[in-house]
C-alpha cells in the first residue's frame, strides 16, 4: 500500500487487489471481471451456468470463496413448504365447502388438508440434522425465531386439521357411538379453527427464508409471503378440482386462479427487485425449478378457467399442474437462496451498494 | 418484541438483557489484530486440541498458505492468508519502517518473491527492506511456468501478505441466537453465544441465520457447531485456548470494553506510523449487529479477508417481515373467503 496515505482508499482496485503474483497460485482470484463469475461456485454440477443479466460489476473477495454457509437445508424443506402450504390452503377451502354445503369439496379438501400435513411433518423432521429430537423445538416458545413460531401455529393447526379429517373418516358402523357423534359435532369448530390458523401456516415459511442472511430470501422479504400464500391457494385449487365433482368445485377453480395470478405477478416483481441477487432467479436449478413452475401453474389456471366447468377428467389435470407447480415454486426458492450464498458476489455487491449510497447501517 | 432494542439498535449489556444478574461478569471478548498476525495457526492448532474439534480433512486449496479455507462446523479459528502486490515504484517502507518491526506490515523478501516469480534476481525494488525470512510464495520448481505470463503481476515481485484469524463474531445482536427455535444456542454469562450439544436438533436456522457465515452443521454429527469461546476456560478464570497460544498476541482476549479502547489506540497508533489502511471491524457498537464481541483490526477491506463489508442482523427487520406475512395471510383468508361468494 501506498504511503501517501490520503489516497489510500482512491486508489484503483489493482493496486489492494489480490493477484497471483507467483506460479503455483491458481486462477482463483478474488476479482471477478465480466463473466468471471463463471468461474466460481455457480458452474453447477450439470453444467449450466449463470447467465449474467448486467455485466458483473467488479468486487474483492477472499479468492473468490464464498462468505456465508451454504444452507443445511435440502430439497425435503421445500417439499414440506408445499405441503404446509397446500394443507393450509386446503383448510380454508374446507371450511369454506363446510359453511356453503358442498360435502364433497368439504371432505376432500379436509382429507387432503390432513394428508398434506402428515406428508409435510415427515419432511420437516426428516430434514433436520438429529431428527429424534424434533421435539426440542417445544422447549420454548421464542418470538425471534420464526421456525419457532410456526412450530407452535402447527402444534395447534395439526390436531384441528386432524379433528376435522377424521370426522370424515369415521366409519359408518361408528358414527352412532359416542366418541364417533362427539368427533363429528367437533368436526365444523375444529375446521374452522385449522381455517383461522391456515393464513399463519401458509405464510409463516416465508419469514422463516427472509430472516437470514441469504441475500436471494431476505432481499425478497416483500414478495416472498404472498407467493407463499398465493401458491398455496393455487395448490389447494388444485386439489379441490381433484377431489370435487366440477358442479361444487367453482370455489376451488376461483382459488386457484387468484393464487396462480397472484403467485406469478408477486415472482416477477421479486425477481425485478431485488437487484444483482436477482440473477440467481433466472440461473442454475433455481431457473429450471422457477420456469417449470410457472408453465405448469399457467397451464393449470388456464385448463380450469377454459374446460375446469366442463369435464372432471381436465378440471383433474389441470388440478394436477397446479400441484406441480406449487411444488417446483417451492423448490425454485429453496435453490434461489442456495445459490445466493455460493458467490460471495451476492454478498459483497449489495452491501458495497448499500454503504454507497447511504453508508455503513447504523442501529437508530 | 416489546424491547425493540433487544433484538436491534444499542445495547450495552447483552447478557443483562438476557436475564443475568446485576453481579454477571463483563462482558469477554476477542480483539484480533491482524497487522501483528504471523500466520502460525497456533490458534488453529489450540482451539482443536482443547474443544476437541475432530479432524475436518487435509485439503490442499491451491490458493496461498491457507489450506483451511474458512470457518466451519469444525473450524473454529481460521488464519487467511492473502497475498497482495504491494505496488511498484517509490519505496513503500523507507529503510526507518525496518525498525519499527511489526508496527508495520509483514512483507515478503523481494528477492525470494522474484525467485519463485521467475523474475531475475537482484531487479528488485529498494522498498524491500523488511525480510522476516519467510519462504518463497511459490512451490519449488515453479519458476520456469510463471513467467511473465501474466501482465498483471506486480512489479518488481513486491508483494506483501495480510494475515487474518478469523473466528466466531459473538455478536451483540446474533442473528443464530435470534433464530434458534429449540433454545440451544444461548447467551452465557460472559456475552458470548454458545450451542448447547445436548439441546440442538440440527435444524441449520443459526447456519443460515448468521450474516457472517461462521456456524455450521457438522456431517456425521447433525448438529451446529461454532467457537464457544472457550466457556468452559473463561469459566475458571482462563483465557481462550486461541488467544493463549498466539506468539504474537494478535489475539488479545479481555473485557470488551478494555479492547475497545486498546484498539482503538493500536489503530491511531498504525496511523501515526503511515499505515493509514489500519481500521477496526466490528467494534463499533452501533454497526448492523450492535458491535461484535470478537472484532478485527484489519489492513484492508473486509471482503478482502472473506467479511461481509456491512453485515446486518436478520432479526433487525423482524416485524416488517411480519407485516408482509401478516398482509399475505390476509389476503388468502380475504380471497378464501370471496371465492365461495358468486354463482357455482
Amino acid at each position: 500500500m501506498s504511503r501517501r496515505s490520503d489516497g489510500n482508499r482512491a486508489q484503483p482496485r489493482e493496486q489492494g487487489d489480490y493477484r497471483p503474483s507467483a506460479a503455483g497460485i491458481g486462477d482463483a482470484v478474488e476479482r471477478r471481471g465480466p463473466g468471471g463469475g463463471q468461474l466460481g461456485p455457480l458452474v453447477r454440477a450439470d453444467g449450466s451456468r449463470e447467465q449474467a443479466m448486467v455485466p458483473a460489476a467488479e468486487f474483492r473477495s477472499y479468492y473468490g470463496r464464498q462468505i456465508l454457509k451454504t444452507p443445511a437445508w435440502e430439497d425435503k424443506i421445500a417439499y414440506y413448504f408445499f405441503a404446509g402450504g397446500l394443507s393450509g390452503g386446503s383448510a380454508l377451502l374446507a371450511a369454506g365447502a363446510d359453511l356453503t354445503g358442498r360435502p364433497a369439496l368439504r371432505r376432500g379438501a379436509r382429507v387432503g388438508g390432513l394428508a398434506a400435513l402428515a406428508a409435510g411433518t415427515y419432511f420437516l423432521i426428516a430434514d433436520l440434522g438429529r431428527p429424534e429430537r424434533f421435539h426440542h423445538m417445544l422447549r420454548v416458545a421464542k418470538p425471534t425465531s420464526p421456525m419457532s413460531m410456526g412450530t407452535w401455529m402447527l402444534a395447534g393447526y395439526g390436531p384441528a386439521i386432524g379433528l376435522a379429517a377424521a370426522a370424515e373418516l369415521v366409519p359408518k358402523r361408528w358414527q352412532g357411538t359416542v366418541p364417533g357423534r362427539l368427533v363429528r359435532a367437533l368436526a365444523r369448530p375444529a375446521g374452522l379453527a385449522a381455517a383461522a390458523l391456515a393464513p399463519g401456516v401458509a405464510s409463516y415459511g416465508a419469514v422463516l427464508l427472509s430472516q437470514t442472511a441469504v441475500p436471494a430470501w431476505n432481499a425478497g422479504h416483500e414478495e416472498m409471503p404472498f407467493i407463499f400464500t398465493a401458491s398455496s391457494a393455487a395448490s389447494a385449487g388444485g386439489l379441490g378440482m381433484i377431489v370435487a365433482p366440477v358442479s361444487e368445485a367453482a370455489p376451488a377453480r376461483r382459488l386457484a386462479t387468484y393464487g396462480a395470478v397472484v403467485e406469478l405477478a408477486a415472482s416477477q416483481r421479486l425477481e425485478r427487485r431485488v437487484g444483482v441477487v436477482g440473477e440467481v432467479y433466472s440461473a442454475g436449478p433455481a431457473a429450471r425449478y422457477l420456469q417449470r413452475a410457472s408453465t405448469l401453474t399457467a397451464a393449470g389456471v388456464l385448463g380450469s378457467v377454459l374446460l375446469g366447468r366442463r369435464s372432471r377428467i381436465a378440471a383433474a389435470a389441470s388440478g394436477l399442474a397446479l400441484l406441480a407447480g406449487g411444488l417446483f415454486e417451492r423448490l425454485g426458492l429453496l435453490h434461489a437462496g442456495i445459490q445466493s450464498t455460493e458467490d460471495p458476489k451476492y454478498v459483497v455487491e449489495p452491501q458495497r451498494q448499500r454503504i454507497a449510497e447511504h453508508g455503513p447501517s447504523r442501529a437508530r | 418484541m416489546a424491547d425493540h432494542h433487544r433484538v436491534y439498535g444499542p445495547e450495552t449489556d447483552p447478557a443483562g438483557d438476557s436475564g443475568y444478574g446485576p453481579d454477571h461478569p463483563p462482558r469477554k471478548g476477542f480483539f484480533t489484530d491482524t497487522s501483528i498476525c504471523i500466520g502460525c495457526k497456533a490458534c488453529e492448532v489450540a482451539c482443536k486440541q482443547w474443544n476437541d474439534v475432530p479432524d475436518d480433512g487435509f485439503d490442499l486449496l491451491g490458493m496461498s498458505y491457507d489450506n483451511t479455507g474458512a470457518l466451519g462446523a469444525s473450524t473454529w479459528r481460521h488464519v487467511a492468508f492473502i497475498e497482495q502486490p504491494s505496488g511498484g515504484g517509490p519505496p513503500e517502507y523507507p529503510p526507518g519502517r525496518a525498525g519499527t518491526g511489526f508496527a508495520g506490515l509483514p512483507v515478503g523478501s523481494a528477492e525470494r518473491g522474484s525467485a519463485a516469480g521467475g523474475r531475475p534476481p537482484g531487479s528488485a525494488g529498494p522498498g524491500s527492506v523488511v525480510d522476516l525470512g519467510m519462504p518463497g510464495s511459490g512451490p519449488p520448481g515453479a519458476a520456469s511456468r510463471a513467467g511473465g505470463a501474466r501482465g498483471a503481476e506486480p512489479p518488481e515481485g513486491q508483494f506483501r501478505w495480510l494475515m487474518s484469524s478469523d473466528v466466531c463474531k459473538h455478536c451483540t445482536h446474533a442473528g443464530c441466537l435470534d433464530v434458534c427455535p429449540t433454545g440451544a444456542l444461548f447467551r452465557t454469562e460472559f456475552g458470548t453465544v454458545v450451542v448447547q450439544q445436548d439441546i440442538c436438533n440440527g435444524c441449520g436456522y443459526c447456519v443460515s441465520g448468521c450474516p457472517y457465515g461462521v456456524i455450521q452443521r457438522r456431517e456425521g454429527d447433525g448438529r451446529a457447531w461454532k467457537c464457544t469461546l472457550c466457556y468452559d476456560r473463561l469459566k475458571d478464570g482462563l483465557e481462550p485456548a486461541c488467544a493463549h497460544a498466539c506468539p504474537t498476541k494478535s489475539i488479545q482476549f479481555g473485557d470488551l470494553d478494555e479492547l475497545r479502547e486498546r484498539a482503538a489506540a493500536r489503530v491511531e497508533q498504525l496511523h501515526e506510523q503511515g499505515v493509514t489502511e489500519a481500521r477496526l471491524y466490528g467494534a463499533d457498537p452501533d454497526d448492523g449487529v450492535g458491535g461484535n464481541g470478537a472484532f478485527f483490526l484489519l489492513l484492508d477491506e473486509p471482503e478482502v479477508y472473506g467479511f461481509p463489508p456491512d453485515p446486518v442482523v436478520p432479526t433487525r427487520d423482524i416485524r416488517r417481515m411480519w407485516t408482509f406475512a401478516g398482509l399475505a395471510a390476509a389476503a388468502l383468508t380475504a380471497v378464501a373467503a370471496a371465492v365461495f361468494g358468486g354463482e357455482g
